[in-house]
């Protein structure tokens, strides 16, 4: 997805630090990333590590760090919106009013990420520190402990202890229900990689609130 | 034995557990964790939690320490398997938050599909765009 960005702007001094949320190991994200042919870096998190560093409760999110290591704009949602919920369930299709939100918001998102690439702290997309210590989202104690036992869920999934670990797994998504990424992976563990036919039903009790938070740009829905 | 899952990676460690006990090395907790029992408190990096004037001998005896009680005086979040064979350490909302509204990018090793590591702080001086995706 971000190869081609990448191909584009890596002259500017640019990197994509791409990574898999992948319980299930290297193998599972394996068949992407080669078929990507990436050249940025694309590494494996299996105990979603990154979530627990960043506050991440989704796939796509990102976060843009600058040359000095410093965060312009805490974890947000990486350019998708919920206009995925409009799908044919059963073709996997978007209706054209869909497709049309879903080029938009790429294009704006990846716009967005080559100004700043190409401007840096002129962007008007980098945050300056107040209003990037603002959109940092806020952490509970409930969200710590989540990630505690996920960390454990995935260690007794791989050790063999399949009945002990879907317990673990799933106080960690009872303690943290906002996080897709806990209860998505607790699901692929369990079907080792098959659809979880529960997933519409879960997007669907969500009603009115997003399933994508929304991301704080300029015409984005 | 027992396993310790941490931020760190995973480490196993002599250790016993007792109720809801945990005595491991203190040499065993603060390479899993960061953690130490110093004289001024129960301290990660620069944080301390000072501990109550004679309680000491609560949470050390000899070289060991009983890092499950540590961590629940230093409301640091912890989970345990139900044989208490595997300890999971994490770090609390409070500590979380403050590090990432210093906005100073908090770092992280990863392997690639080779097994190779590598860390975000690899590309000081360039823009790094972090970002997650799955196969699920």
């Amino acid at each position: 997805m971000w190869q081609h960005l990448y191909d584009e702007l890596k002259d500017y001094g640019f990197m994509v630090f791409a990574v898999a949320m992948e319980s299930r190991g290297p193998e599972a994200a394996r068949p992407w990333i080669e078929a990507a042919k990436t050249t940025y870096v694309s590494v494996i998190d299996a105990d979603h590590r990154l979530a627990e560093l960043y506050n991440m409760v989704n796939v796509p999110e990102a976060v843009w760090i600058d040359e000095a290591g410093r965060i312009v704009r805490p974890t947000e949602v990486a350019g998708s919106g919920d206009y995925f919920r409009k799908m044919d369930r059963v073709t996997r299709t978007l209706p054209e009013e869909g497709k049309a939100m879903r080029e938009s918001m790429r294009t704006r998102y990846m716009d967005a990420l080559r100004d700043w690439v190409k401007n840096g702290n002129r962007s008007e997309f980098a945050f300056d520190a107040n209003a990037a210590r603002g959109h940092v989202r806020k952490q509970t104690e409930d969200v710590a402990l989540a990630h505690c036992w996920f960390r454990l869920g995935r260690h007794l999934h791989a050790a063999g202890r399949a009945e002990e670990a879907e317990a673990a797994l799933a106080e960690a998504s009872r303690l943290h229900p906002d996080s897709w990424n806990i209860w998505r992976q607790m699901g692929d563990m369990k079907l080792e990689g098959k659809p979880n036919p529960d997933f519409w039903g879960r997007v669907d009790k969500l009603g009115a609130r997003r399933y994508y938070d929304k991301i704080d740009m300029p015409g984005m829905p | 034995m027992v396993t310790l899952l941490t931020e760190r990676g995973r480490y196993e460690a002599a250790a016993s557990t007792e109720g809801e006990s945990l005595w491991l090395p203190a040499v065993a907790l603060s390479m899993a964790t960061g953690w130490e029992l110093k004289p001024e408190g129960f301290c990660r990096d620069e944080i301390c939690v000072p501990l109550s004037r004679g309680r000491e001998s609560e949470f050390r005896r000899g070289e060991e320490v009983d890092a499950a009680k540590l961590f629940r005086y230093a409301g640091q979040p912890l989970a345990a398997s139900r044989d208490k064979s595997v300890w999971s350490f994490g770090t609390s909302a409070a500590i979380r938050s403050s590090a990432l509204e210093s906005l100073e990018a908090p770092d992280i090793g990863l392997p690639d599909l080779a097994g190779k590591v590598h860390r975000i702080s690899d590309h000081r001086g360039k823009k790094v765009f972090l970002s997650t995706w799955a196969s699920w």
